[in-house]
Parts: structure tokens; C-alpha cells; sequence
């Protein structure tokens, strides 16, 4: 049986990685991730699992030797952040490429400049088209249980893409959180020993990384969008495992109170907790408010979205990252277009909110619903709106 | 490109377009990319092998008689060969 326990939120992550018995971890410490990976090479230098961790000399080299690793047929965790995340940049769409299910623990914060340290979602959208499966926790049991689940979705043979956990920095990586950390013999029981489709190794001889031309990179790239959309069948699988294992269910949008709802509200990230103290609060008040708490950004759930709001008459998205001179934020960009051809789609109205680590209070949510019930009404002014910007 | 044989549609794509064939990339002759052909005139040729050891490509071989020539089904037509022969023995020449 799982034990509760009261852990820091990126302690947390490293520790499920090692149930996992990870074989590489090659990371490279920034803030607000460098706890996972401290803790990551006291795991392998304690000697409490038969792994290797890579020094490396930044992050580019940390994703780099992942690839490597991953190659010979180890499993592989990383991780990193912001600035971090967009050095590996160069690198993300090859790990996919290769199709090798290296899982990275995203330690969610802002993008320079101005410089800041704290939490937004701005280096995931960023790297959305690199070819990775994108996972969203919202608090730390989440960022264990996807974490552990990364490992089983990237390393399917129907899937074999590389997986990113993401939790938001500071607001989850620095927080003690009640946790129930699963036992080894229940994730050995639930995620095998890997299986590497291919892996170099004298005795079987096979190029990675090869050259395409013109006339097979298309089919390359369908190759791989087609694993892609095949791992929606297989994230199912893996999440209703979990639950029959481990009881919680996962579902890519985390419905609450959404079947009624007139006015819905949708979040990324550990401000879903927030939010739904928000639209319990407006429900006492006799408003129908509903939540929809996205979990998986990559490959995004169309179908569910479409479903969950079809009886809506407002979808209020929030979106904590900014698409420059683009149509609001990048959750909301992917929203419209999901609902496009949908014959009863809500108004959809836009705030970027959070920025930088900016606090939002349940008072803050609360006034977003209220603001924006008004779109039946009145569609606002401006396309999306920075919530709390002092004008 | 016309001798290159590979896969028809996308499904038939490995995954992660890997190849198993070890030295299946010799099938592929880039020679097809050349526009100029290296050639060596063996009276000024001092045997130094310096062209062997800067070819790019690794398509130059020494003959019997210790001579150099190149794998024309590979050589690219880059001219560093010619670029680095100290005697000036090889001359980089117009494709027909």
C-alpha cells in the first residue's frame, strides 16, 4: 500500500522517477527545478537504485546525452526549466524523432526578459510542436502519478515518443504536499522492465538519427504525427490502469461541476485548485459555474473539449504564457479551433493570467466568471485580456 | 537519387526512421551530386597520398602501382584533393 507522506513537490518527482529505476538521469540544475535534480544524483550517488547520472555541462548536453543513453536501450529521465528547456530546444524534436520515451520533469516558470524566476506556462508553449507528449499536474500526487505514467505511455510500442511532466514552479515544486508514494512492488507491478525497440549494440547493428531527403521527410514527420495521435488510445489505457491500481483517475480534461455549467472556466496547472474554490463558491450563490482542468496539452484532446462543452454559453480560458501579435494565448488559440466547426460553441473569452508568478486569489477567479458571463451579452472589446495588468 | 531504394508511403517508415542494414548508406552514390571530376596526371604525382588523406569523402584509393584515382560513384566533385596536391598533379575538369 501507497504511504502518505509529507514530501517537497520536486523531491516528490525525483523519488517516483526512481520507482521507476530509471537507468540515465542526465540533467542540469536551474531554478525552480534544481531540487529534482539534486535529489536525482543523491538517489544514484546513495547508491539506492543501479543508475548512472550524467554531469553535464548544460542543458543542451543534459537532452543530448539522453538521447544517447535512451539510444543504447537505458531508460532515461531529465529535467529542467525556462531558459533551460529553450537551450534544449535544438534537441526536443530529435529525441522524438528518434522516437526514444525519455521523460522530463518540467519545472514550469517565466522565459527572460525581463528576467524572472517564477511560474508561468511560457517554456512549455514554446517547444508544443517539438513532438512530445506534454503532461499537466496539478498538484504534487499528480506530478508522482504522471510521472510514473510517462515512463509506461513513451515506452509503447504503438507510442515511443518522449514524454514531459509539467508542474508549475515554486507554486508546486517548492511545496510540502501530502503525497501517497506508491510502494516499488506496486510500480514495478505496474510499469514493466523496458523494452527497447532498438538500441545500439555491436550485436545488432542499426543507425539512429539518419538523414532523410526531400522525398521521405514528409513521411518522416506523418510517422511520427501519426504516433502521436495513436498515443491518445494507449494515455487512456495507461490512466485507466492507474486507476484500477492505484484509484485515482485521470482523464486528459478534469470535468467539475461542468454537466450544468453555463459558464465555464478552463485551467492548466495547479491553479485549478484555486479555481475550483472559485466555482464552488459561485455555485452557492446559484450560478451555474463549471471547471475544466486540461491535463493533456500534447496530443490535445479535441473530442473530450468538444463534448464537455457543448452546453456551455461562455468557456472562459485562461492562458499563462503570451502568443506576441497571435489571437491570446496559446490554450486559447488551440480552444477556437477545436470548437470552430462546432455548431453550438460557447463565447470564448480569453485572460492571460499569472504571469511571471502573479499571484490570483479565489476572489480573482470568481470576478473572471462574473466578467465573463457578460459575453452573452456582449462579446469584450479586445480579443484577450491581460487580467490584472495595471492600466 | 534513381538507384536509392526505400520506403513507398509513410507506413513503411521505421520508427524513428532507423536502418538496420549496416552499410546500406553505400548504396547511395552521391557521386550523382558532382560537377567537376578530379583528374590525376600520374607523370606529376609524386605518391605523397596527401590527396587519400584530406578526401572528405574517403573515395580515394591508391592503385597497384601506388597511384591515386577516385571512387567516382562517391566523389562529390569538391576539389580539395586538387585544392591540397603539392605538385599540382590533379585538375579538376568539367562533367560531360
Amino acid at each position: 500500500m501507497s504511504k502518505r507522506i509529507g514530501m517537497e513537490v520536486a523531491i516528490a518527482a525525483a523519488e517516483a522517477a526512481a520507482l521507476c529505476r530509471f537507468d540515465v538521469a542526465a540533467v542540469y540544475p536551474i531554478t525552480p527545478q534544481s531540487h529534482v535534480a539534486e535529489h536525482l544524483s543523491d538517489i544514484v550517488a546513495d547508491g539506492r537504485i543501479d543508475a548512472e547520472f550524467i554531469t553535464v555541462e548544460s542543458e543542451h548536453s543534459a537532452l543530448s546525452s539522453a538521447i544517447g543513453a535512451a539510444g543504447t536501450g537505458a531508460r532515461v529521465v531529465t529535467a529542467t526549466s525556462s531558459q533551460g528547456l529553450m537551450y534544449m530546444h535544438e534537441v526536443l524534436p530529435i529525441a522524438s524523432a528518434m522516437r526514444l520515451p525519455i521523460v522530463m520533469i518540467i519545472a514550469n516558470r517565466a522565459v527572460s526578459g525581463p528576467l524572472n524566476i517564477w511560474n508561468d506556462h511560457t517554456d512549455i508553449m514554446h517547444e508544443r510542436d517539438t513532438g512530445w507528449i506534454s503532461l499537466f499536474a496539478q498538484n504534487g500526487q499528480e506530478v508522482v502519478d504522471m510521472t510514473i505514467q510517462a515512463f509506461k505511455i513513451g515506452e509503447h510500442r504503438d507510442v515511443m515518443l518522449p514524454v514531459n511532466v509539467n508542474m508549475d514552479g515554486f507554486q508546486l515544486t517548492h511545496m510540502v504536499e501530502p503525497i501517497l508514494m506508491p510502494e516499488q512492488e506496486e510500480v514495478d507491478k505496474f510499469l514493466p522492465a523496458y523494452k527497447p525497440y532498438a538500441m545500439v549494440h555491436p550485436d545488432t547493428p542499426v543507425s539512429m538519427g539518419t538523414l532523410a531527403m526531400p522525398e521521405f521527410y514528409a513521411e518522416a514527420l506523418k510517422a511520427k504525427d501519426m504516433a502521436m495521435a495513436a498515443s491518445r488510445k494507449i494515455i487512456a489505457q495507461v490512466w485507466k490502469d492507474w486507476e484500477k491500481q492505484f484509484g485515482r483517475k485521470y482523464e486528459p480534461i478534469e470535468a467539475h461541476r461542468a454537466e450544468d455549467a453555463e459558464v465555464l472556466m478552463l485551467t492548466m496547472g495547479s491553479m485549478g485548485e484555486t479555481a475550483e474554490i472559485a466555482i464552488n463558491e459561485l455555485r452557492k450563490h446559484g450560478v451555474k459555474a463549471g471547471l475544466l482542468k486540461l491535463k493533456l496539452w500534447r496530443p490535445f484532446p479535441f473530442e473530450e473539449l468538444k463534448k464537455l462543452t457543448k452546453n456551455a454559453k461562455v468557456l472562459v480560458v485562461t492562458d499563462r504564457a503570451v502568443s506576441f501579435g497571435g489571437p491570446g494565448g496559446p490554450v486559447c488559440g488551440e480552444v477556437k479551433a477545436a470548437l470552430y466547426d462546432e455548431p453550438n460553441r460557447p463565447k470564448i473569452v480569453n485572460y492571460l493570467i499569472g504571469l511571471g508568478g502573479r499571484d490570483l486569489t479565489i476572489s480573482d477567479f470568481v470576478d473572471m466568471m462574473k466578467r465573463a458571463a457578460e459575453a452573452t451579452k456582449k462579446m469584450p472589446a479586445e480579443a484577450y485580456e491581460y487580467y490584472g495588468v495595471r492600466e | 537519387m534513381a538507384d536509392k531504394k526505400g520506403p513507398e508511403t509513410w507506413k513503411e517508415m521505421n520508427p524513428g526512421c532507423m536502418v538496420f542494414r549496416p552499410g546500406s548508406s553505400r548504396e547511395y552514390h552521391t557521386g550523382s551530386w558532382r560537377a567537376q571530376k578530379p583528374v590525376w596526371q600520374n607523370e606529376k604525382c609524386i605518391k605523397c597520398g596527401i590527396c587519400y588523406i584530406f578526401c572528405p569523402e574517403g573515395c580515394i584509393k591508391e592503385d597497384e602501382e601506388g597511384y591515386f584515382v577516385a571512387d567516382l560513384n562517391y566523389c562529390k566533385g569538391c576539389g580539395i584533393c586538387a585544392h591540397e596536391c603539392w605538385p599540382g598533379a590533379i585538375k579538376m575538369v568539367e562533367e560531360d
